[in-house]
């Protein structure tokens, strides 16, 4: 595959859970690509979570797991880095804001809108604060939550409604301008109003990130995703376009799981 | 018919220990007439305890000292014991092992459940000296109390300060070290505003307890009526006043005392109001 469109690329990905012998994933080779939407599907259990908080290292919080293989995120002047091998935690950090992330529940910090948007810079270090109130709103646009917020930016964002509480985690994260996003079932804890509202905000929010998404609704997946990643039981099974994955795909397994005869 | 009777039990026993603060608060009032219409409101800022030479039935009677002395071995305590407190509890959520965790926390609710009068011998005869060799003074004084209540405030403290914080969820956390946040900030920015409700209910409760608290401190305050002009200098409080004096006092000293133990009641009874209906009233989400 030709890299100079990768953002992401997983490479004879290995992961073992602290205390356990067996690793929940093997041999992962999945390209992300840039300005896409990447879906992985699978039944649970699967270790598309997994996968997915490998690419932030966001299981280094919990002491004692095992990472083999490489994850190499492209930089923009085209080097290319394995996360995998950063160790300071001033390294993390600073993937962690190339890398955002979002979860199944929305999660506000107990703050103002406008704290909310802005801790992710003030912690970058942007102090200066006509910047921070710019890309505060630019922010609050981005994830389409500007006009229901604009005049209440300093009450708490715990009074926002799950959906408007979910898009303003999204601008929190846009707001320190990732390269890619991961979003780890966003909807799953959303009505359906809600959910459509999150997934045209993916769909623009892919002109300025790669965009990789955990999703259990395959509905979803082929709605918005450019490819899609089919994982069992800590394998991935097929990885191709969304169209292929959903209307032809290679693998039995695949076929199987997509027309609903298990999972 | 079962329904109904436990009803009515159970409305029986909610009202009783409303019928029981009443009544503890209109004997303390009653007896405490003879000092109030006496002394009234500078009953708080008079320093003589004294009772009539000729006359045991009256005298002249002023809380100052044990008021004094009562707060101000509350403020050391606290001051010694938030801190540490919060240190422990972060520590055992955030920072801990996981092997070192519950060994740590049975040993803090253990020394939660040592009965004070523990805590008082071994202060008077272990602790004072040290601090008497530390700080000067006589040994027992304000500072010696202030620090062992702090030690008898630290576990209850952190023990609620840690259910509080065992609240937070695990992906609020994650989605704060998600955004580039070290440990110190998530403590900071997440963990203590979201645990806010509990960490400042534990300190009003451990005020409360520090306030009311009367064997450790009677044997490490001194028991003398005397205002101290240094920290490590003894005085009294009104629970120890109370628990010294009560044998012997009678007529305007004893009504004297009822007017101590109402202040104290209708202090404590504030500072757990304000707990209860302001700060762990409002819900936290």
């Amino acid at each position: 595959m030709n890299t100079k469109n990768l953002i992401m690329e997983v490479k004879d990905f290995d992961f073992t859970y602290a205390g356990v012998d067996d690793p929940s994933l093997k041999q992962i080779n999945l390209p992300i690509e840039k300005n896409k939407i990447t879906a992985m599907i699978g039944p649970s259990g699967c270790g598309k979570s997994t996968l997915l908080r490998a690419m932030n290292r966001i299981h280094d919080l919990y002491p004692g797991n095992k990472y083999g293989g490489e994850i190499n995120l492209y930089r923009e002047n085209g080097e290319k880095e394995n996360i995998l091998n950063l160790k300071k935690e001033n390294d993390l950090i600073r993937l962690r804001q190339d890398v955002g992330m979002i979860f199944q529940k929305p999660t506000p910090f107990p703050m103002s809108i406008y704290d909310n948007v802005a801790y992710g810079m003030k912690l970058a270090g942007v102090k200066n604060k006509s910047e921070l109130e710019g890309r505060v709103e630019k922010a609050l646009k981005d994830a389409a939550i500007w006009k229901e917020t604009k005049d209440r930016l300093n009450s708490s964002a715990l009074g926002l409604s799950g959906g408007q509480q979910q898009r303003l985690c999204i601008a929190r994260a846009v707001a320190l301008k990732p390269d890619v996003m991961l979003f780890d079932e966003p909807t799953s804890a959303l009505d359906p109003i809600s959910t459509g509202a999150i997934e045209e905000l993916l769909a623009e929010l892919k002109k300025d990130v790669s965009v990789v998404i955990v999703t259990h609704n395959m509905q979803q997946a082929s709605r918005l995703s450019d490819y899609t990643a089919f994982m069992y039981l800590g394998d991935l099974i097929e990885y191709d376009t969304t169209d292929t994955i959903f209307m032809n795909p290679n693998v039995k397994l695949t076929e199987d799981y997509i027309t609903g005869r298990f999972g | 018919m079962g329904g109904k009777l436990f009803k009515n039990f159970s409305f029986f026993s909610a009202t009783l220990s409303f019928f029981i603060l009443i009544g503890i608060f209109s004997i303390l009032f009653t007896y405490a007439q003879d000092s109030i219409r006496e002394f009234g409101f500078d009953f708080l800022g008079s320093e003589i305890w004294e009772a009539d030479e000729d006359d045991e039935e009256i005298g002249i009677f002023g809380g100052y000292i044990p008021v004094i002395g009562t707060m101000l071995s509350t403020l050391i305590a606290m001051v010694i014991a938030t801190p540490l407190a919060m240190g422990i509890a972060i520590f055992l959520t955030e920072i801990a092992h996981k092997t070192l965790v519950k060994p740590v926390s049975i040993a803090i609710e253990l020394l939660a459940a040592i009965p004070s009068i523990i805590y008082g011998m071994w202060g008077l005869f272990y602790f004072a000296p040290i601090v008497q060799s530390t700080f000067g003074g006589q040994g027992v004084g304000l500072l010696t109390a202030g620090i062992v209540l702090a030690i008898m405030i630290i576990p209850f403290m952190a023990a609620i300060t840690r259910d509080a914080m065992n609240t937070v969820p695990d992906v609020l956390k994650e989605s704060a070290y998600a955004m580039g946040a070290t440990k110190f900030e998530v403590i900071k920015d997440v963990i203590m505003p979201y645990s806010k409700g509990g960490i400042i209910g534990s300190i009003i409760l451990a005020l409360g307890r520090a306030l009311g608290e009367t064997m450790a401190v009677a044997f490490l305050i001194g028991s003398v009526m005397a205002i101290p002009s240094s920290i490590t200098d003894p005085t009294t409080s009104i629970p120890v006043l109370l628990a010294n004096n009560f044998s012997e006092a009678q007529g305007l000293e004893m009504s004297s005392m009822y007017y101590l133990a109402l202040i104290l009641f209708v202090v404590s009874f504030a500072i757990i109001s304000v707990a209860k209906f302001y700060f762990l009233g409002k819900k936290v989400k």
